[in-house]
């Protein structure tokens, strides 16, 4: 009979190999259903996965995706290292978001090179005081971050309501619940004219980029490692949970507010009510899709980008409908976690007893 | 894998060609179908704003059959989102693009720039371009007819009206329907519930029943389910729906609705993109363009509202009667239009303001 | 204010609590356990269009209900088998449940869009709620009283009964629950099950009771509600009663005194106050731990294996 023997070691290979086995079994899974469902399956799974990487007109769009996305896994995925599980990131976005958009209308008629850096630094704060709160509940009394942090994400969404639909609301805007347009001096400089492609899109590889030397170079993501897979030694070994559990959460709600005001201060250019688009939540697929390794997220970051928008491609050419799509990103994740398990197991035969 | 590539490829290009092309290849082109796209802010089966759009897109198929060939991208987010979707249709070869949601007001006008050979169409907004039109449905002489039976039909002169937010579109509803209610029974009073959401039936379900339980006796809404009305069937009163004809969830509650017809508009559009006669503009059609219908009355409707009802829907369409006639006052007394006058479209969408009676 | 209008508001009330209450108390089992299973929303949705679609097409609202657990226990199931058997992570697992769900159940449910069926009608002869105050007592519908029941149930299978004791010793060390001999997985596949049959049943009752329709998206986010109460409850399922009725009355008295003119909050200050709640209620727990003790399953969300 089969059985799951666990590894002594995770397998190197597996880790690596598993993201591309559950893209696969999930194109071909997606396959069949949709041509249950009566779709053209074939092609719905081609313009999903195949048509956004083939066309470059469809590169800026991935990129416009994927950089909030990357930049929220990015700091989730160091705490997912540790044991600390902010769920919350999407309430460490929206406060970004409202830290930087407050300067922006402070500032909404003055001019300077300052007033960006100002928008950026209010918003790494805003995403940064919102994890604190989990981070500073946990530390002192041992409550649990996975439920505080999700918590205070709705907190964020209603806060952003009321300041759209009230304190905030554009005086010229006939009552609708949204602010006033941001200032050429408070929109992040357009990187290629024409599309919505910003400097977030550096900015996320850049960022990766640092995470993976602090991650896997210095002593500080040694710590963040040891804590998160044999507390104890850590402790012997002079590493602080507790600085680890700060640390990882002020960095992941720093991270998630700086991509909260790139996003209102890039793509939308103001805060509406539709602002929250669930980003905080998929990057934590995102997170997972690249195994918690910064440049595999960036690699998980595309992916995701491009079931949205191959999702809405296949709704123009085999009329597939966008719920197809939600299914279609769970059933990739399911499709990860379950080959996970070959990351930590080989299947082999159980001995027969005697 | 290959073959596919290439296929791609092949197709893009035809598609970027076709973006390009300017419009007096239309001719040249004829045998080709003219893509038309549509952007819609909800799911195709959300049975109320969505939906009715989509029905017009599968009127303007059903009209010009093979001629056309129209797609559409669902529950598009109003804002980065929306610009990427519309730019995919655009590259994907469609000529005519309407975008659905007031949200989607800024991406059009930034995609279109960016296409100026196609035209867009852009539903409840008011911002125009050389090639972007913008539509909507003057839904408040809708409500002026509504507001006639309410006025008719409540016997403890109190209707209840669930709304989303006070934008001035869902304002001058609330307004047109108070004041024709108020023209059959000057006591009248509209009770309005802010249901700050635009769907969520259980809400929507449980403001009707907190105004019924207040003395509303009548209940009308400006969200999207057809909960309030159910919940309106359950307590016996009287309620109108909601952007289609929604007597199947109230058989007795329901006494007529205000149905969205946007497919006259949509066909007409077509045809004028196929003779090259499309031109941008404004377009605020009401009961008289067939935009506003008034859907079939129950026969519960006394013959009193109903000959009111139908004489202010003759009046609308005649142009004789504006539901907005002065002498009107806000709350604190102060006169907005002299008697006589009559509200100019610009005072309407802007209007932020509530007409004695209502309490908002 | 008549009786009549008192008890009118009670029976809103009581209507908008039930379906989270169910879901709550679903979860709360689940996460006595020991699991944390995040896709409540995604379980309710199946149950919603599991439950109108059968409905629709037998004609029988209890056929319905049936359903629609069965629903909820299926969807619950793809849950189970990735993070008890493939032992995978339970937040990632969770969240695209939920996806997975408003996803499943949008494409499930186009065809239902637009459809009616009849209202799950009171359970007891109406000649029992003749009078208003009687009306209020016996005029519920049949899932109103089953939640009751189910609180009951569940509070005493947990505290009083053997294997609600051996459940919570799951949730609270599955490491020594197994050394003893307890099968702490298939423990946790029932604790699953059992939150998957009453997410299910919670948004049926959206589907069939509340608002008699199918439409994307009905339950419109009670299911994170839900796991916000369970917080609220401090796992504890008497609490839990008082946590579903006191949001439900905020949610329902808010509307009362709209419709009365009277606004005294912004609706989104009083849309985040169960949230808030909920923060407070686990700091103070936190807080009083030293005479009292945090009644949070201890091994509340890692995951587990036998080997």
């Amino acid at each position: 009979m089969l059985e799951w023997r666990r590894r002594r070691e995770p397998s190197m290979l597996m880790l690596w190999l598993s993201p591309l086995i559950a893209i696969g079994l999930t194109m071909l899974l997606g396959m069949i259903v949709f041509t249950a469902m009566g779709y053209d399956g074939f092609h719905a799974v081609e313009s999903i996965f195949v048509t956004p990487f083939i066309e470059p007109q469809r590169w800026p769009d991935l990129g416009v995706k994927a950089a909030p996305l990357v930049m929220i896994a990015l700091g989730l995925a160091i705490g997912f290292r540790a044991n600390v599980w902010n769920i919350g990131a999407e309430g460490q976005y929206i406060m970004g978001a409202i830290a930087g958009t407050g300067v922006a209308l402070v500032t909404h008629e003055m001019t300077g090179w300052w007033i960006l850096p100002a928008m950026a630094f209010a918003g790494v704060l805003g995403g940064m005081a919102w994890a604190a709160v989990p981070a500073f509940l946990r530390v002192r009394l041992q409550v649990s971050e996975i439920l505080t942090s999700l918590m205070l994400t709705y907190v964020a969404v209603q806060g952003l309501y009321y300041l759209v639909r009230g304190p905030w609301k554009d005086p010229d805007g006939f009552n609708f619940p949204q602010t006033r347009m941001f200032g050429a001096d408070q929109t992040l400089p357009a990187m290629m004219e024409g599309s919505l492609v910003h400097l977030g899109i550096p900015a996320a590889l850049v960022i990766a980029l640092v995470a993976w030397l602090l991650m896997e170079k210095t002593t500080a993501g040694y710590a963040v490692r040891v804590v998160g897979l044999a507390p104890a030694a850590a402790r012997h070994g002079g590493f602080s949970a507790d600085r680890v559990t700060w640390a990882t959460l002020l960095a992941s709600g720093g991270l998630a507010g700086l991509a909260g005001l790139f996003e209102a201060a890039g793509p939308f250019g103001q805060l509406t009510p539709q602002f929250p688009t669930g980003y905080g939540f998929t990057a934590i697929i995102v997170a997972f899709l690249g195994r918690l390794n910064p440049l595999g997220i960036v690699f998980g970051g595309v992916v995701l980008a491009a079931t949205y928008v191959g999702g809405e491609i296949a709704q123009t050419t085999v009329r597939l409908p966008q719920a197809a799509t939600g299914m279609f990103q769970a059933l990739l994740l399911f499709v990860l976690l379950a080959t996970d398990v070959l990351v930590k197991y080989r299947i082999g035969w159980k001995a027969r007893a005697a | 894998m290959t073959s596919i590539i290439t296929r791609r490829r092949f197709n893009f290009g035809a598609g970027a060609s076709a973006a390009a092309l300017p419009l007096i290849g239309t001719g040249a082109r004829a045998q080709a179908p003219l893509g038309v796209g549509f952007i819609y802010v909800g799911p195709i089966g959300d049975h109320g704003w969505t939906w009715t759009h989509d029905q017009g897109r599968l009127a303007i198929e059903k009209e010009y059959g093979a001629k056309i060939k129209t797609s559409f991208i669902e529950k598009v987010a109003e804002g980065p989102d929306a610009a990427r979707a519309i730019r995919q249709l655009a590259q994907a070869g469609n000529q005519l693009i309407f975008t659905t949601s007031f949200g989607f007001m800024n991406p059009t006008i930034q995609v279109a720039k960016q296409f100026p050979k196609l035209k867009f169409e852009h539903a409840t907004g008011y911002q125009r371009a050389e090639n972007v039109a913008t539509y909507n449905a003057r839904f408040y002489e809708g409500r002026a007819v509504i507001g006639t039976i309410a006025g008719h039909m409540s016997k403890s002169g109190q209707a209840g009206y669930i709304a989303s937010f006070p934008i001035p579109e869902v304002v001058m509803g609330i307004n047109a329907f108070t004041i024709a209610a108020r023209k059959v029974n000057p006591n009248f009073r509209t009770k309005v519930i802010w249901a700050s959401t635009w769907y969520d039936p259980a809400k929507e379900a449980d403001a009707a029943k907190a105004l019924i339980d207040q003395g509303c006796d009548i209940i009308t809404q400006h969200t999207d389910s057809a909960a309030a009305l159910q919940a309106a069937e359950q307590r016996g009163v009287f309620a109108f729906g909601q952007a289609s004809d929604m007597k199947a969830f109230a058989p007795k509650a329901h006494l007529t609705a205000i149905v969205d017809d946007w497919s006259g508009y949509y066909i007409k559009r077509v045809k004028e993109v196929m003779d090259g006669t499309w031109k941008s503009g404004d377009v605020w059609g009401g009961i008289k363009d067939g935009m506003v219908k008034i859907a079939p009355y129950n026969d519960a409707v006394t013959p009193a509202a109903r000959a009111a009802a139908d004489e202010v829907t003759k009046g609308i369409v005649a142009g004789t009667l504006h539901p907005f006639t002065g002498e009107l006052k806000d709350q604190k007394g102060e006169v907005r239009l002299k008697a006589g006058e009559t509200a100019s479209d610009a005072i309407l969408s802007k209007m932020d303001w509530y007409v004695d009676g209502v309490q908002a | 204010m008549t009786t009549a209008i008192l008890v009118s508001i009670l029976m809103t009330l009581i209507a908008a609590s039930t379906p989270i209450l169910l879901a709550a108390l679903g979860e709360l089992v689940t996460e006595k356990a020991g699991v944390l299973n995040l896709g409540v929303e995604g379980m309710m949705l199946c149950g919603a269009v599991a439950g109108f679609a059968v409905a629709f097409s037998t004609g029988s609202t209890m056929l319905g209900l049936l359903a629609a657990m069965v629903a909820g226990v299926a969807t619950a199931m793809v849950f189970a088998v990735l993070t008890l058997s493939l032992t995978a992570n339970q937040v990632a697992t969770g969240l695209a449940l939920t996806i997975f769900g408003i996803g499943a159940s949008s494409l499930i449910g186009a065809g239902f869009v637009g459809r009616t069926i009849t209202r799950l009608d009171p359970v007891l002869p109406a000649a029992l709620s003749e009078h208003p105050l009687l009306r209020a007592i016996f005029g519920h519908d049949i899932v109103v009283y089953l939640s009751l029941a189910l609180v009951l149930g569940v509070s005493l299978f947990l505290r009083r009964t053997r294997p609600g004791l051996i459940l919570r010793a799951v949730g609270e060390n599955d490491a020594s629950a197994h050394a003893i001999g307890y099968p702490v997985i298939a423990i946790r596949y029932a604790a699953i099950a059992f939150g998957g049959a009453l997410a299910g049943l919670g948004g049926a009752y959206f589907s069939l009771a509340l608002t008699p329709m199918w439409a994307e998206g009905l339950t419109a986010g009670r299911g994170w509600i839900a796991l916000a109460l369970v917080v609220f409850a401090a796992w504890r399922p008497g609490r839990l009663l008082l946590g579903a009725y006191l949001f439900g009355s905020v949610m329902t008295l808010e509307l009362q005194a709209k419709a009365a003119g009277i606004t005294w909050l912004a609706p989104e200050l009083l849309a985040m106050t169960p949230y808030l709640a909920t923060i407070a209620v686990l700091t103070m727990m936190s807080l009083g731990r030293k005479t009292g003790r945090l009644n949070a399953p201890a091994c509340l969300g890692k995951p587990f294996s036998a080997s």
